[in-house]
């Protein structure tokens, strides 16, 4: 049970006419771990979301999420009692002030903390009497946050959570994601702001065109992803670096550029034999290789 | 103890926290018995993952530099005397001074210097000793 991922999909896929927005993606993703979704807009990270939460059916494909079948609806409705979601939209009552929205959403909730909830409260200066639908964009995003990071579920499903934060808000959830993940909590986030998921998450998966592109430790991708700059009196054939773990060579001119995944090594080796003038290597940040990772798909 | 995480460092999170800890120790900074914060609160005060404090303590733990006591939190643990770091990472400190001196009396510029420091780091250590 320990073990078992909490999130698992088989060849899961999502058609829309003609159009496939989900094509046949492995997701495992641990438990008690930070993992984020990278992805464009219009990846396919919510669809996959609401699959993942019975929001929508799937075309194709199976997945369980902590141990329960997505497609199955008795076990679809026990998963999401032990799952806290934020979704994308944030959708509220507008019609109900700050304190109703709060009272309203703990009374669904077993595992609802109200000493929790009034921390949170306190700390996001929300307006209790105020209606939903006079709040800012920063202030509806926390308060679906609140009511989220007020349960304690076993899995907390953020879709776009730092939208329509100003920095300090986006902090402070940074904070909370952490907090909860320290209590047990796995967290499974999507975002597209690399800068956040670099500092927090343990693991990242990069979604386009509805295909899963890596999934990857960010400590694994921190230590063997290098670039390597390279100057040549005379430069060799590029067809000389295409070594395991090379993923793009550039040149210019005397100059020449690789990417490599891994293996750096053997690239500073092979430029040493072929008499490069100046060798460099240089650590890449998950902005790169996330940029890299999409345009070449 | 202040901590410094560079997230695009590329250098493992867990790296960083294991360095700059053992750092602490070899220099003075640390001293036998002192506290370090627990798992849950140096993950909330760095705004990181925390598996990452987690993986660094542990990796600590079995290196003999600290003591994880259930509850109480993690404490150091120095049994030999490595007050002497200090001194060599001075020397080292005026040594790279003279460095950088000459290297700028030669027309390099700050960005050129940083550059071929940072790049000969970043060697992976088996292909630096064979040059």
């Amino acid at each position: 049970m320990t073990n078992q991922p909490v999130i698992f999909t088989q060849a899961l896929s999502k058609r829309y006419g003609q159009s496939a927005v989900v094509r046949e993606l492995n997701l495992s993703i641990e438990r008690n771990q930070i993992t984020a979704f990278l992805g464009r807009n219009g990846a396919g990270k919510s669809t996959t979301i609401k699959m993942l939460l019975g929001m929508t059916r799937p075309s194709a494909g199976s997945g369980t999420v902590l141990g329960k079948q997505i497609t199955n609806s008795q076990e679809s409705r026990e998963l999401r009692h032990r799952v806290a979601y934020v979704p994308e939209d944030k959708p509220l009552y507008s019609y109900m002030t700050v304190e109703q929205t709060i009272r309203f959403a703990s009374s669904f909730y077993a595992d609802w903390r109200p000493e929790v909830a009034r921390k949170l409260l306190r700390d996001c200066e929300l307006p209790l009497q105020r209606k939903v639908k006079m709040l800012s964009k920063g202030m509806r995003t926390k308060l679906a946050l609140l009511l989220a990071f007020a349960r304690r579920p076993d899995l907390l499903i953020l879709d776009e959570p730092s939208e329509g934060l100003d920095p300090v808000g986006t902090e402070y959830l940074l904070e909370l994601l952490v907090a909860q993940n320290a209590e047990g909590v796995s967290v499974f986030f999507s975002s597209h702001q690399i800068a956040e998921v670099e500092r927090v998450a343990d693991r990242v998966c990069i979604l386009d065109k509805g295909c899963l592109l890596m999934d990857a430790s960010l400590d694994q991708l921190r230590q063997f992803y290098r670039r390597i700059d390279l100057l040549f009196a005379a430069p060799p054939r590029e067809r000389e670096f295409q070594i395991p773990g090379v993923k793009r060579i550039d040149s210019s001119g005397l100059q020449m550029r690789i990417l490599a995944s891994g293996n750096a090594e053997a690239v500073v080796e092979k430029a040493h034999e072929l008499k490069a003038l100046s060798v460099e290597v240089v650590p890449v940040g998950l902005r790169d290789i996330f940029l890299h990772t999409v345009r070449e798909n | 103890m202040f901590f410094k995480i560079s997230p695009d460092a590329g250098q493992p999170l867990y790296l960083q926290l294991t360095q700059q800890i053992r750092h602490g120790v070899e220099t003075g900074a640390l001293r036998d018995g002192d506290q370090l914060p627990g798992i849950r609160t140096l993950a909330e005060e760095l705004v990181i993952s925390p598996n990452t404090v987690i993986k660094a303590y542990s990796q600590l733990e079995h290196d003999g530099l600290l003591e994880l006591r259930q509850g109480a939190g993690a404490f150091v643990c120095v049994k030999r005397r490595t007050r002497a770091l200090a001194a060599q990472l001075h020397a080292a400190r005026s040594r790279i001074r003279d460095l950088i001196e000459r290297l700028r009396d030669d027309g390099l510029l700050d960005e050129e210097i940083r550059r071929a420091f940072e790049g000969e780091l970043l060697y992976p250590v088996e292909v630096a000793k064979k040059r």
